[in-house]
């Protein structure tokens, strides 16, 4: 452990509040009798989308572009999980594979 | 009386259990692939059942790895939180109108909206013989219970077997690939779904790897927002500018 127990709990209990205030937030703006602007319905069918383009992005943000083996397991393991998705169209083993794929290259090959 | 209670929350958890069975599989796998790398980073299988149960946020908790194994920062993994969690947000606007009228439940239903609740809760439908506070907090407990569950098993096996687990965080990419294909599955997210990585994509040559969260969000949310007044400009007058500048921030 690099932090103290406290500075531990006192992280956890900060990430839960983050998590905590996303969840609550729209039902507190939005009680049962209010109705709910147009605009953030539309927030709510577009957003899940592009924050999940905004997610896959955030992944790969400490990968060296300039380093090919650092590039390639990468690649490769993304490309398992696409075509192990397509095909099979199971959500765990699509997981499953391409985390194999990846620590099978990683630790072995590259 | 008391038979037929049981009876009824009986056939409660037999029609939703086996919707559930995915994400099982799938959070008992991602919560050992977490315990395991919590005991990595010096956190018992004690640690890990207490963040998963307080936290309840899959990615995040990966993404809190780094928070817990670098300098004391709480106000950057609570902001991180946020990013990430972000998405809640959106789940919530549409599970507004689905969680109405749910009473006491109301609390454990807000407070436990995930990726795999909010996909089940929208793709499957509520019988009309369950009450739909019961079906919605059968759903919610049985995932929450998953997770908290997957965590625990990984935090024990973490102690127990020593194997090299480099590679291992890369279960949360291929978790976030699958969400996406997922999205985009629909021709009319496909648009949406390259737009939020190009912008992402942007920001993060710009901003560099540790600030470019917040400007991309920031970015989509701008260009949303501008799109969508412009295309209601000419067919709808009403949307005052009151309304834009409100949700801006």
């Amino acid at each position: 452990m690099t932090l103290t127990v406290f500075q531990s709990i006192a992280t956890i209990l900060a990430i839960a509040f983050g998590a905590i205030l996303t969840r609550v937030l729209p039902f507190f703006v939005f009680p049962e009798n209010k109705k709910v602007p147009k605009f953030i319905k539309y927030l709510g069918k577009v957003l899940p989308c592009a924050t999940m383009g905004l997610l896959v992005v955030y992944c790969f943000k400490d990968v060296d572009i300039t380093s090919l083996s650092a590039i390639l397991p990468q690649i490769i393991a993304v490309a398992s999980v696409v075509i192990t998705h397509l095909l099979k169209k199971n959500t765990l083993l699509s997981i499953f594979v391409g985390t194999a794929v990846y620590m099978i290259l990683v630790q072995f090959i590259f | 009386m008391e038979n037929k209670k049981t009876n009824y929350y009986k056939k409660v958890i037999k029609y939703v259990f086996p919707h559930t069975l995915p994400v099982l599989t799938g959070f008992l796998f991602l919560g050992i692939a977490f315990g395991v790398l919590m005991q990595k980073h010096g956190y018992n299988a004690l640690w890990t059942t207490f963040m998963s149960a307080v936290c309840f946020c899959g990615s995040m908790q990966f993404v809190s790895l780094t928070f817990l194994s670098t300098a004391f920062n709480p106000l950057l993994a609570f902001i991180m939180s946020l990013v990430v969690n972000a998405r809640h947000l959106f789940y919530g606007i549409s599970m507004l109108g689905n969680y109405k009228g749910t009473g006491k439940l109301k609390n454990f239903l807000i407070l436990t909206l995930c990726d795999e609740t909010f996909s089940i809760n929208t793709s499957v439908p509520c019988p009309s013989d369950i009450e739909k506070k019961h079906f919605y907090f059968a759903i919610s407990l049985f995932n929450y219970l998953y997770w908290v569950l997957g965590s625990f098993l990984g935090g024990i096996a973490g102690e127990l077997i020593k194997f090299n687990t480099k590679g291992l965080d890369f279960a949360l990419t291929a978790l976030f690939v699958v969400l996406f294909i997922e999205q985009i599955k629909s021709k009319d997210n496909r648009l949406m779904g390259l737009f939020g990585v190009l912008t992402t994509l942007v920001c993060l040559i710009v901003f560099k790897s540790n600030v470019f969260i917040i400007p991309s969000m920031l970015l989509i949310l701008g260009i949303l927002a501008v799109n969508y007044y412009s295309k209601n400009k000419n067919s709808a007058q009403k949307t005052n500018t009151e309304k834009s500048e409100g949700n801006n921030i």
